[in-house]
């Protein structure tokens, strides 16, 4: 065999194994386009992730309060909490009542609005049955209106949970650094609100009592009666809570009015906050109690401006409303 | 994936979480707000496809369930949006999609997210709601996605299309 037949036989086998390969290339370019198309996703991603989700909410789930996810809330709520002070900053004089803004549309003004608030709930809480009482029991023993001597760091909601979440949550613009700390009582000029869940270093996320898992310890005003609320984490304004008595006997009135009853050292409820008011009572057969409907004083619709119950004398990084109506 | 595309989605996803807690509670109806992060994740699906989508809806969803004032068990979000990624990447066809297909997209995806979000919370027993109110929620919550489609998915596709113009042509 020649030099050139050798090469010519090399020539005539490389052009149509290079035609094939090219073939190749291109079936193979076309199957892979088929296969991960822009119409279907890869499956081993898909069960990936799904297998992420699964592996988040057991290891949520199994954690409750010590969950593995905890750090990470934190840092994102790190992130995100102070854009969302920011946002909410920025909007708020577009979507606030306009009415307040008119006049108070100054840190001062809000301060001043707040001392008010502090001054009234103070003269609402002194004047109320639940302390007249209190006073007959004990004998002026104890000093309804030094229990009641807190101290209010001033925040607002900068953020609300979706109802599609189904949990009634919001995000305060005051953190660790003004001297927020988890299961602190937060509540308004009206009422109760809820309670700090967790908090990170400018914001603190706060579950309302209308929450579904929430539960206050309440009392009855006029009977002194002691019972639980249970949250109906109904949507919006039209939030509702249910009053379990201890006593099954005792039936409350309507339009009684119901304050907290308090628990040790004030967490996460400091006592003698309002609530509500009794709007409609029930017997349950079934568990053998007294069950009433309480509407809360609060509306948690339009939740804005609120105050954290701190202790006495604690620093932040603002103006904290005394227990005398004074700014420190 | 480029660094830049994914941030900028990122980007996006972050913005629709922030607008959807801090603005659109302004605005709510008994406290049930348009899913901005869901809108996002389908105006991804319909113009990156699933692949990308399922990846998008995985970070919205962890965003969703860890970012304040978020309580529930974390995940939730996660495995919701990821399902809404895989359906609303499935439904798209190799033609730009008409406004009636986006819409019909984005009213059955908002049906399937919540809808896969509170049969996980009824199976953890996370929020121990009823049925009825659970079906109250979702179909206000699909009738404030149907309702916001016209102004946060145009601009969401237009991006996502920019975003990777050589395949947005197959």
């Amino acid at each position: 065999m020649s030099l050139d037949t050798l090469d010519r036989r090399r020539v005539s086998e490389q052009a149509p194994s290079g035609r094939l390969r090219t073939d190749r290339r291109d079936r193979r370019w076309r199957a892979t386009a088929r296969l991960d198309g822009p119409n279907r996703p890869s499956r081993a991603l898909l069960v990936a992730l799904l297998l992420a989700c699964a592996t988040l909410i057991t290891l949520d789930k199994q954690g409750g309060d010590h969950s593995p996810l905890e750090p990470a809330r934190q840092a994102v709520g790190e992130v995100f909490g102070p854009v969302e002070t920011a946002t909410s900053a920025m909007i708020r004089p577009f979507v606030a009542v306009p009415g307040w803004f008119r006049t108070h549309d100054s840190l001062r003004g809000e301060i001043n609005e707040l001392e008010a608030e502090n001054a009234r709930l103070r003269a609402e809480s002194e004047t109320s049955s639940y302390d007249r009482n209190r006073l007959d029991e004990y004998d002026g023993l104890t000093q309804a209106a030094g229990d009641l001597g807190y101290s209010l760091v001033p925040a607002r909601v900068v953020g609300i949970g979706p109802a599609q979440s189904f949990s009634q949550t919001v995000t305060i613009d005051a953190g660790s650094r003004a001297g927020v700390h988890p299961d602190m009582t937060v509540l308004n000029n009206d009422g109760l609100v809820g309670r700090v869940l967790r908090v990170t270093s400018s914001t603190a996320t706060v579950l309302l009592i209308v929450d579904a898992e929430s539960v206050v310890g309440g009392r009855v005003g006029e009977s002194m009666e002691i019972g639980f609320l249970h949250g109906r984490g109904t949507l919006g304004s039209s939030g509702h809570l249910e009053l379990e008595l201890a006593d099954a006997s005792e039936v409350p009135a309507k339009h009684d009015t119901v304050v907290t009853w308090g628990s040790q050292s004030g967490a996460p409820y400091v006592s003698g906050v309002p609530i509500g008011r009794v709007s409609s009572v029930y017997s349950s057969l079934r568990e053998t109690s007294q069950r009433a409907v309480i509407e809360p004083f609060v509306d948690f619709g339009s939740l804005d401006l609120v105050g954290v119950v701190v202790p006495s004398g604690s620093s932040s990084d603002r103006a904290v409303v005394g227990a005398d109506g004074n700014l420190r | 994936m480029n660094l830049l595309r994914a941030l900028a989605a990122c980007l996006v996803v972050s913005l629709a979480l922030v607008l959807q807690v801090s603005l659109f509670p302004h605005f709510a109806w008994q406290g049930i707000v348009p899913n901005l992060c869901l809108l996002v994740v389908v105006g991804a699906a319909l113009t990156r496809g699933p692949q990308t989508a399922i990846v998008l809806g995985f970070l919205a969803g962890v965003a969703l369930d860890l970012a304040p004032p978020a309580d529930h068990v974390a995940g939730r979000w996660a495995l919701s949006l990821v399902i809404v990624g895989y359906v609303a990447g499935r439904v798209r066809q190799d033609v730009k999609p008409t406004a009636i297909a986006v819409v019909g997209t984005v009213a059955a995806s908002s049906f399937i997210g919540t809808s896969v979000f509170a049969i996980t919370g009824l199976i953890l027993r996370d929020p121990l709601l009823d049925v009825g109110q659970l079906l109250e929620v979702i179909l206000v919550a699909v009738l404030w996605d149907v309702l916001l489609t016209p102004f946060v998915l145009p601009p969401v596709m237009t991006l996502f299309n920019r975003l990777q113009p050589e395949r947005a042509t197959t």
